[in-house]
């Protein structure tokens, strides 16, 4: 940030304006950068110590650690890191914990190549046309045939979310350029 | 056979695998930063104990959470044990589950579909 009183004026205006979009929204946990597994740890901790002191049930405590863990781990497992000379691992992304009245809702944002778009919203899609019986029996037939990945993934985070918040999954890709999409999911946790 | 006794953290769960004393559980939460190196010394060892296996072999699941990547590395434990049991062995599965977890009831009921081995759930309450 430059020293001149005006730039600095503006980023205070900014600071303003983030603060009241974060309210409006009812977020109550925002994070950019790595997503670590140190990172999913200390979210998930928090959510949970949070969660506790507010009385919130069992079960949905149960739902939102578990959406957490699904979510933070594919971002730092799938994002595509661009930067060629990144030497860290993890995948960078955007993570926002809401509680609204009557939900939680879980989103997280990251870059991804657009080449993997087709595929994704494929099983976003079966996923979301899927019933509790249809969820369970995609959910057997991909534990069976899946393996794991080099990354440590199992293929089945988008199936058990589903499967555990009995809600659609809202997801969308938002152009980046040629090459890359931004891509946005979220989830809905009743309470 | 050497035991295999680790003590369970916030993101890796206990396991006993003890010949001697007929203990073999895995209890607690799973969700490790890397999981294949977690569990593959734990089935390295239920690979080597699978000739060798005492009269009855009574494997516990008492976990209170695992992620999706962990549940593939628990099915693959429930498959060592199903080949134990197709070779004859007595196998029994308990897979334990706090009495108000519908999710971790039905994970149990789920794993029970897809292995042929005896097969029970116990639920527990809460302290």
């Amino acid at each position: 940030m430059a020293g001149n009183g005006a730039d600095i004026k503006e980023f205070l205006e900014f600071v303003y304006g983030f603060y009241r979009s974060m309210n409006e929204h009812k977020v109550q946990l925002a994070y950019e950068g790595e997503i670590t597994h140190q990172i999913t740890k200390a979210f998930t901790s928090l959510t949970e110590t949070t969660m506790e002191l507010e009385e919130e049930s069992h079960s949905t405590q149960k739902k939102v650690f578990h959406v957490m863990v699904e979510c933070l781990q594919n971002v730092g497992k799938h994002a595509e890191v661009i930067d060629p000379n990144e030497i860290r691992k993890d995948g960078k992304g955007i993570f926002l914990l809401c509680k609204n009245e009557g939900e939680y809702t879980i989103t997280t944002g990251n870059i991804l190549n657009k080449t993997r778009t087709h595929e994704m919203t494929e099983v976003l899609e079966k996923v979301n046309s899927l019933d509790k019986e249809g969820l369970k029996q995609l959910y057997k037939q991909q534990i069976k045939e899946g393996r794991l990945s080099n990354k440590g993934g199992a293929g089945l985070g988008f199936i058990d979310i589903a499967k555990k918040t009995g809600n659609k999954l809202f997801y969308n890709f938002l152009p980046i350029d040629d090459e890359f999409s931004f891509f946005v999911l979220t989830s809905k946790i009743s309470r | 056979m050497e035991v295999i006794k680790i003590v369970g953290t916030d993101d890796t769960p206990s396991v006993t695998l003890d010949v001697a004393n007929e203990i073999f559980e895995v209890s607690g939460r799973s969700l490790p930063e890397d999981v294949a190196s977690f569990y593959e010394p734990i089935l390295d060892w239920l690979e080597r104990y699978s000739d060798e296996a005492a009269a009855k072999t009574v494997f516990n699941f008492k976990l209170v959470y695992f992620n999706t990547a962990s549940s593939k590395m628990l099915l693959d434990i429930l498959l060592k044990l199903e080949e134990m049991y197709e070779s004859g062995k007595d196998v029994l599965i308990r897979w334990h589950f706090p009495e108000d977890d519908e999710d971790m009831e039905e994970a149990g009921e789920e794993y029970a579909d897809i292995v042929e081995v005896p097969f029970e759930q116990i639920s527990y309450a809460m302290d």
